[in-house]
């Protein structure tokens, strides 16, 4: 499903290359949970914007339902981002104006999906998220765990192939923290492909299969400090 | 898809209550200057046209300005056998001294036969014409302009009153309707008597002016012709003579009024552009403050012309928006404005509607700029940004 090899990117600060991601290969199967474990600075943001579809590497291949993702436009891999791919990110990334509502349609408006379709999705996955008496209220008035519930029903209402969760529970308290990431356990029972980036080796424990990033590789095992 | 956008931008205007306004502001005032100022001066100039024509643009003057020249009556006369000229006036014209009791003032003294009436298309109020009995028998009487009657006879009636005009003594038979202002004068401060009784009091043969009806609008051309050659042959002195048409009068008033109305535009354009530039403004500063929102947008799949569309529409939106409040403001001004002045002003939609046309214009000029810059953002940098 998902395939990296040999990917390299790099930073340039000033007029020196920072290489950030150095010869990463990784191959997500179909229904996987992997969660991907590094601390701050090793590279486990922008692995995770590589494989988003939000960046391109600097070189090798990254391979996503068999399309060679490197040579798309940037309006195609908007495509790829809109179908295939969702996004759960530490901050929610809800737009603030929106309500619950119309921040779940959203993604949807940008597709071919007929307006029934679009009410039908969004009902559906804000009460699977048990936020259906919610769907009128703005972010503002909603608490951390159900803006992240939001974020999840628009992501699910996208049906998208993977989901990717970037410190999900990170901007919230452990009950919230747990609530989430019960739901993402329960996505991955339902047969969701879920990649989960974390620093937090508590969450990254509940996922089938731990790969750690250091200084911008990838290993099986806990680095060494 | 188009419609769920034009929503998205008027959200974003909603939302923005204040700053929209505000810019829509430049817009607002730019239509309402192009249309009011555009309405009222042609509103003007169509009472002066209207008043030129009503005077008949079938209508030549001649005017003889050399004293040694001498046509006769007679001459002017035979100028309706063309089949462009309807009828011919010939004028002595000539200035008096006019007495009634204690009231002197100088007058306009016109020597004129009977067809003069028809040519000038006037007709009087009270009394009678001046009739060819009257021309045949030199006699003295006369028809007065309603603003000599008022000086000499104020509130009395005039006809069948005497006043005295140099040193005779003259019965006044008839009043002028009143004609108001013009630009080519009126008659209402003049007096006519019979072309004979003025030619025995000035001692000229000759007339010193005459006036043309041309048989059609078509033949006004023909007929000008026809007095120019003729008044060649009379003279043989091309600057002994002037012969103009109402029409020239018309034509260099619709010259002024269209230069006018394009000047008019052309600065209220410019008002219109300077609101351009504030809708421009604004859009930057909205593209640069919702950065991490089209970062969102694009996370999930808006494909840049999704973005560019949304922030596109919302800068038309706003600009034809203060187009049509700027419409309706002037509606409604220009509808105040000629009840207050009572002055013939009408609302020009056609300049209104073009004004809405260029502000969409201005929408997608100055909001073209804004809406690519946000297309074209990143969506790894926008989501970076707090």
């Amino acid at each position: 499903m998902i395939q990296l090899r040999h990917i390299y990117k790099s930073y340039t600060l000033g007029e020196i290359d920072v290489p950030v991601l150095q010869d990463i290969n990784l191959h997500v199967k179909p229904h996987e949970f992997v969660s991907i474990l590094g601390p701050s600075g090793s590279g486990k943001s922008t692995l995770m914007n590589i494989i988003g579809c939000l960046d391109v590497p600097d070189s090798g291949d990254y391979i996503l339902d068999g399309e060679y993702v490197e040579n798309c436009t940037e309006d195609q891999l908007s495509e790829i981002r809109g179908i295939k791919i969702g996004f759960i990110f530490q901050q929610f990334n809800l737009l603030p104006d929106l309500t619950a509502y119309e921040n779940v349609e959203m993604p949807l408006l940008y597709r071919k999906i007929s307006p029934a379709e679009r009410h039908e999705r969004v009902v559906k996955t804000l009460t699977q998220v048990g936020l259906k008496a919610r769907m009128q209220h703005k972010p503002s008035q909603l608490s951390g765990g159900q803006q992240q519930r939001v974020a999840i029903a628009r992501v699910l209402a996208s049906e998208p192939s993977i989901i990717l969760a970037d410190e999900p529970t990170g901007n919230m308290d452990s009950a919230s923290g747990t609530e989430i990431m019960g739901i993402i356990r329960d996505l991955w029972q339902a047969g969701n492909t879920i990649v989960l980036i974390t620093h937090d080796i508590a969450v990254a424990n509940q996922a089938e299969r731990k790969i750690y990033v250091h200084d911008g590789k990838l290993s099986d095992k806990e680095a060494c400090t | 898809m188009t419609w769920n956008i034009i929503k998205l931008s008027l959200k974003g205007i909603y939302n923005n209550k204040m700053r929209s306004f505000l810019t829509m502001l430049g817009i607002i005032i730019g239509v309402m200057a192009v249309v009011i100022l555009v309405s009222i001066t042609q509103g003007a100039a169509g009472g002066i046209t209207n008043s030129i024509s009503s005077m008949g643009a079938q209508q030549i003057t001649a005017t003889i300005s050399d004293e040694n020249v001498s046509i006769s009556a007679d001459e002017v006369e035979s100028l309706t056998s063309y089949s462009a000229i309807s009828s011919a006036a010939p004028v002595i014209s000539t200035n008096q001294t006019v007495k009634k009791n204690s009231s002197t003032g100088s007058y306009s003294i016109l020597g004129v036969t009977t067809s003069y009436f028809d040519v000038q298309d006037i007709d009087i109020q009270r009394g009678r014409k001046i009739v060819e009995s009257d021309i045949e028998w030199n006699t003295n009487v006369c028809v007065i302009g309603t603003e000599v009657a008022a000086d000499l006879f104020g509130t009395w009636d005039a006809v069948n009153g005497t006043i005295i005009i140099g040193d005779s003594i003259y019965k006044v038979v008839g009043v002028l309707e009143e004609q108001g202002s013009s630009l080519a004068g009126s008659d209402d401060s003049k007096i006519l008597i019979p072309y004979s009784t003025a030619s025995r009091m000035t001692g000229q043969t000759g007339v010193t002016s005459f006036y043309i009806k041309a048989a059609g609008e078509n033949t006004v051309n023909a007929a000008i012709s026809n007095v120019e050659t003729f008044l060649l042959q009379a003279t043989r002195d091309e600057d002994a003579y002037e012969v103009s048409n109402q029409s020239n009068v018309l034509d260099t008033m619709d010259d002024v009024n269209n230069t006018m109305t394009l000047l008019l535009a052309g600065i209220a354009a410019i008002s219109l552009l300077v609101g351009g530039i504030g809708i421009m403004n604004i859009m930057l500063v909205s593209v640069t403050e919702r950065t991490r929102e089209i970062g969102i947008r694009k996370a999930v799949g808006a494909k840049r012309k999704h973005i560019m569309l949304q922030f596109l529409c919302e800068a038309c939106i706003l600009s034809v928006l203060g187009g049509i409040i700027g419409l309706l403001l002037s509606f409604g001004i220009v509808e105040i404005y000629s009840l207050i002045a009572s002055a013939s002003v009408s609302m020009n939609w056609g300049i209104g509607f073009a004004a809405i046309a260029f502000c969409a214009v201005i929408g997608v000029l100055f909001g073209g700029y804004p809406a690519a810059k946000a297309s074209r953002l990143q969506p790894i940098d926008a989501l970076r940004t707090l």
